[in-house]
């Protein structure tokens, strides 16, 4: 890397800055972002504008080719840790300016699981695509899940599994939904190493997300499904 | 150095292994989300049958009930500060199986990976690592395992950390990783480049290889991106029975022993030596697979699309090796200091 390689931020236009930002979360570079939405933020964009046409949009590069085997697991921290950065400088403003929101979402590891990279890959995704998420951890006992689905009404519910000795436990929750009726006030997604889809159907989720990238493609489209539904 | 292993392996072309531990004892009433490696104290009577099943099934080497018996993982179960004892337990009861069998059994003390993620994206550091796997290590050596058995491992860190926890133990290893994303781990790392790390460890394993995974055909493409390395090491294929499927509230793997059969002579014309299953692997595919290995001839090396026809298609197109390595990768618009 020499010198003269060196691109300086704000000398960008606004479209190549975009572009640029795009390769900066790709290459997990956090201060690169940051000063990013510093200067979009400075040219007057609105901090909504910035996280769905930079952040989410580098975001989707990034999740598209962890789907297909391009980026791994390591890659896609260090992109999500970037755009982690942005959030942090756009979220208070998020919240002033009353931007639209995608959607809301429960997400934890089950009982007996400590394995948590899926779950905050998933996490850190879908709060780059515009989701509230509520992350409760690793360890959870049914009744954790349904204490934070009480209190937080979300519009998903997203559990975790990567050991074939607790993915079943997501039956228990789902099952223990079932009787308390609450089952379909919910969709339910499903992710981790051993699943699959007809594990995912088996157990009764709406979705089995192989990936990420899949988890945030499915949740919005429950999400608009839904809400296709509330307007009919 | 030798022991029990390098023993054994001076004098057979092929070792079976065993297979599942999980599916086993599920079905001897585990309930999920609890931890296997207590029973090892509370029901050492079911363990025991555990071990006992593979053996009987033909096994040459079984692995101990201590998979998840490390600190980071018992924690979960209030019992983080009893690594080493109970991993202590689960050899000393894979001794007692082992030395009351009239033939050769090794004991292989199971080490699988702390869950964690190593700095700088994660928490755990290297000499965190270091002592976990040591504390465990100490503990199975204790209770009298021949060797220790690193498995399902994704991060070429944490491998790195097992093996020089293993040296300070001063015991014998064996080490697999776990190729389930697109033919590579969860981190990216491909089968040439598990070899590569492998050779330049100061202490490296007996043997290595791949277990778990996908299904028993992209376990076989592992083993065959292995052999294509050219390591003079024996290695190891311990591959899942199929993909798991929910029927009647039970965990079902949907390979059949005549499959999993196919796979191991498969696996061992493929050029791995020490051959076994892994999540959904039962009694009945082990015998299948120790006679399949008695009475059929070596066979030439397979290619990737004799493995198909034979074991199903594979999870990806590419495994990232070969001539796949240098896959394009997305175009930059210019580098920038960082």
């Amino acid at each position: 890397m020499s010198d003269e390689d060196d691109i300086i931020l704000s000398e960008l236009d606004d479209e190549e800055l975009v572009q640029q930002m795009f390769d900066d979360l790709y290459d997990g570079l956090k201060e690169e972002i940051e000063e990013g939405v510093n200067i979009l933020l400075e040219r007057g964009w609105q901090p909504y504008d910035i996280l769905t046409k930079a952040l989410v949009g580098g975001m989707t590069i990034v999740g598209a080719d962890f789907r297909d085997g391009i980026l791994f697991v390591p890659e896609v921290l260090l992109a999500a840790n970037a755009m982690k950065g942005g959030m942090a400088i756009l979220k208070p403003l998020l919240a002033e300016t009353g931007a639209p929101r995608m959607g809301s979402m429960v997400i934890g590891t089950v009982k007996g699981d400590i394995h948590d990279i899926g779950k905050n890959l998933v996490s850190m995704m879908m709060e780059g695509a515009g989701f509230e998420v509520v992350d409760i951890g690793i360890n959870n006992p049914v009744e954790n899940y349904l204490e934070a689905l009480e209190e937080h009404k979300p519009d998903i519910l997203g559990m975790s599994a990567l050991l074939t000795t607790t993915m079943p436990y997501m039956k228990v929750v789902i099952d223990t939904m079932v009787e308390n009726g609450i089952r379909d006030d919910y969709t339910v997604l499903v992710g981790g190493a051993p699943l699959n889809e007809e594990f995912g159907k088996a157990i009764g989720a709406d979705g089995y997300c192989r990936d990420a990238a899949v988890a945030v493609e499915m949740a919005k489209e429950f999400v608009a499904r839904k809400h296709n539904q509330a307007n009919a | 150095m030798t022991n029990a292993l390098s023993r054994i392996l001076e004098t057979r072309d092929w070792l079976l292994a065993d297979g599942a531990t999980g599916t086993n004892l599920f079905n001897m009433g585990l309930q999920s989300g609890d931890a296997p490696e207590l029973w090892n104290e509370q029901h050492p009577d079911r363990i025991k049958k555990l071990y006992q099943m593979a053996v009987d099934a033909g096994s040459d080497l079984f692995l101990t009930n201590s998979f998840g018996g490390n600190a980071s993982r018992l924690k979960l179960h209030d019992a983080g500060d009893r690594a080493r004892e109970l991993s202590r337990m689960a050899a000393e009861i894979g001794r007692e199986v082992a030395d009351a069998c009239d033939r050769d059994v090794i004991v292989a003390g199971s080490v699988g990976p702390t869950g964690e993620i190593f700095e700088p994206m994660g928490p755990l550091t290297h000499a965190a690592a270091v002592e976990m796997f040591h504390e465990q290590a100490e503990g199975l050596k204790e209770g009298g395992a021949d060797v220790l058995w690193l498995e399902t491992i994704s991060a070429p860190e944490e491998y790195i950390a097992a093996a020089e926890a293993f040296a300070l133990a001063d015991m014998p290893w064996c080490g697999t990783m776990s190729f389930d994303t697109a033919g590579r781990t969860m981190m990216g790392v491909t089968s040439a480049q598990m070899t590569e790390m492998v050779e330049k460890l100061p202490n490296p394993p007996l043997a290595f290889g791949a277990n778990c995974g996908v299904g028993a055909a992209d376990l076989m493409r592992t083993v065959l991106g292995f052999a294509a390395q050219g390591s003079e090491r024996p290695l190891i294929a311990k591959g899942n029975a199929g993909i798991p499927k929910y029927v009647d509230g039970h965990i079902h793997y949907d390979g059949t022993p005549e499959l999993m059969a196919e796979y191991a002579v498969l696996a061992r014309d493929a050029g791995a030596t020490i051959i076994g299953g892994c999540c959904g692997t039962m009694p009945e595919h082990l015998a299948a697979m120790r006679k399949a290995l008695e009475t059929r001839e070596r066979g030439p090396r397979p290619t990737l699309d004799q493995v198909a026809e034979a074991l199903g298609g594979f999870s990806s197109a590419s495994d990232g090796t070969g001539e796949d390595a240098d896959a394009p990768k997305r175009e930059r618009r210019g580098r920038r200091r960082s």
